[in-house]
């Protein structure tokens, strides 16, 4: 039971405490550019828990079982950790391709873009290097089910935060804003706004 | 010590790279989906904007569609007749080529020549305006001047001018037809781009009914129909309809219509693309 607890208090944390648009305000290129309309930020979210999660288990035993004990992790986990998601979301498009032409066009086209999403690589490295990007400095590693759960939590928050917003957008669409501000720039400041409603989260619980 | 990092982290890097390739290549070989090659040529022929023109989701699926023969070779609209060509190559089909079509909006009343009736204050467009009890615009069938139409023109063909008199710029139309199927009054149709002579109207009310809306409405009288020398247009439903097929631009329609309602487009000198419509001399009528 305890165990189960801790398991949730990691995923509400990755995901809402320290979410990852919001409050870390990484991978902000796909969270305004794609979340102009619900449709995609969908095909979209989907896409990134799949991925990140696939991705942050293979990362996670890369590293400990091939860079760690070669005492080379401390600087080629960029490398590799990128190697190992170009290489995933490869190979998860083909067998998507193959087996489910359907989900292919649902998701096809965001896999590419997903290779160079900024947040597959910040879970996959904070799976390994717990608080590196929040400064926290915790002297402790995650177990292989942990990272997983932490990495769910991290797509999770992804998700939630750029589908809220897509339908924030939409709305902002019909809303009589003053012409400078109209597109982006008032994304921003509805992000901005949005960041503060999170930051709400912080102190609730550590990570 | 040092060397003897390099050397590992070498075997790393090494070792991921030939695991992860070795995984593609055998991934490759299991999971390979036999795609018709027509398919490639075809996405690189389209344009490849996914507009959405064709009435397909994007260009793939329309590259799919012409592979598949589930679409006509003239599909994009967008691309033009270059892009058709291109297709028909391809497909080793022979197509002919049809006159390229550009959007002309059936309504000359502006503010000056059609009242408005109330103020409208809302979301800004056409289609926000028309579902709140049809905007101000006295006329019903009129344009509400609200531009959706020219945002939605992908290449900004489609300009308003003073008193919200709309022009569209026919060489960069690509008669894709996005704009006829925003417009909520229907008002815009594809006509050949050699087509000059044009109504300029899409008033149903006839008589005074219509003149008391707008001063240049259709009103029906049917005048036009009787000049014609070549059974080219017709009144339906109280407005008059140019068969192109049928018409040789002769303008005699125009030069007999009471309000004005038929114009001949004649090309601005100096404003490629751009036009004006004006009214044969009544003498012309002799």
């Amino acid at each position: 039971m305890h165990e189960l607890w801790r398991f949730f208090l990691l995923f509400l944390g990755a995901s809402l405490v320290y979410n990852i648009l919001l409050i870390r305000f990484i991978a902000l290129c796909p969270f305004f550019g794609i979340s102009n309309r619900m449709e995609t930020s969908i095909g979209m979210s989907i896409s990134v828990i799949f991925v990140m999660v696939m991705a942050t288990s293979v990362s996670w035993l890369v590293w400990n079982y091939a860079l760690e004990p070669l005492g080379v992790g401390e600087f080629l986990y960029i490398p590799s950790f990128i190697l190992v998601i170009a290489s995933l979301v490869q190979f998860v498009e083909m067998v998507i391709k193959k087996t489910s032409p359907p989900l292919y066009k649902a998701m096809g086209i965001y896999l590419p873009l997903i290779t160079t999403n900024c947040a597959v690589l910040a879970a996959a490295t904070e799976s390994v290097k717990p608080g590196f990007f929040t400064k926290l400095n915790i002297a402790y590693s995650y177990g292989f089910l942990e990272a997983v759960v932490y990495t769910l939590g991290v797509a999770v928050g992804f998700s939630a935060v750029l589908i809220i917003f897509a339908a924030m957008r939409e709305r902002i669409e019909l809303a009589p804003v003053p012409k400078f501000f109209r597109g982006v720039p008032i994304a921003f400041m509805a992000a901005a706004l949005f960041s503060l409603a999170f930051m709400g989260f912080a102190g609730m619980f550590r990570l | 010590m040092q060397l003897d990092l390099v050397w590992k982290a070498a075997l790393a890097l090494t070792g991921l790279g030939m695991l992860f390739g070795a995984l593609l290549a055998v991934a490759f070989r299991f999971f390979r989906v036999e795609v018709d090659p027509r398919v490639e040529e075809l996405l690189e022929a389209l344009p490849g904007s996914n507009c959405g023109a064709c009435g397909l989701p994007g260009c793939e699926a329309a590259a799919e569609a012409l592979a598949a023969g589930e679409a006509p070779p003239d599909v994009c609209k967008a691309g033009g007749p270059d892009t058709t060509a291109a297709v028909a190559r391809i497909l080793g089909v022979e197509v002919e080529a049809g006159a390229r079509r550009v959007a002309h909006i059936r309504c000359r009343g502006g503010e000056a020549l059609s009242p408005s009736l109330a103020f409208y204050q809302g979301v800004d467009s056409c289609r926000g305006a028309e579902l709140a009890a049809g905007g101000g615009k006295a006329c019903p069938y009129g344009c509400l001047g609200l531009k959706d139409c020219a945002d939605a023109c992908p290449v900004s063909a489609i300009s308003f001018g003073e008193e919200g008199v709309r022009e569209v710029a026919i060489d960069k139309c690509t008669g894709c037809g996005i704009c006829a199927d925003v417009c909520p009054r229907g008002l815009i149709e594809m006509v050949p781009i050699d087509q000059k002579v044009l109504v300029r109207c899409n008033s149903r009310y006839t008589g005074k009914k219509a003149v008391s809306l707008c001063k240049v409405a259709c009103t029906g009288c049917r005048r036009c129909e009787k000049v014609c020398p070549r059974d080219a247009v017709h009144v339906r439903d109280g407005v008059a309809y140019i068969d192109f097929e049928k018409c040789d631009d002769c303008g005699e329609c125009a030069a007999a219509c009471p309000t004005n309602s038929i114009q001949v487009w004649t090309p601005l000198p100096g404003h490629p693309g751009l036009g004006e419509f004006t009214v044969p001399p009544k003498e012309h009528r002799e």
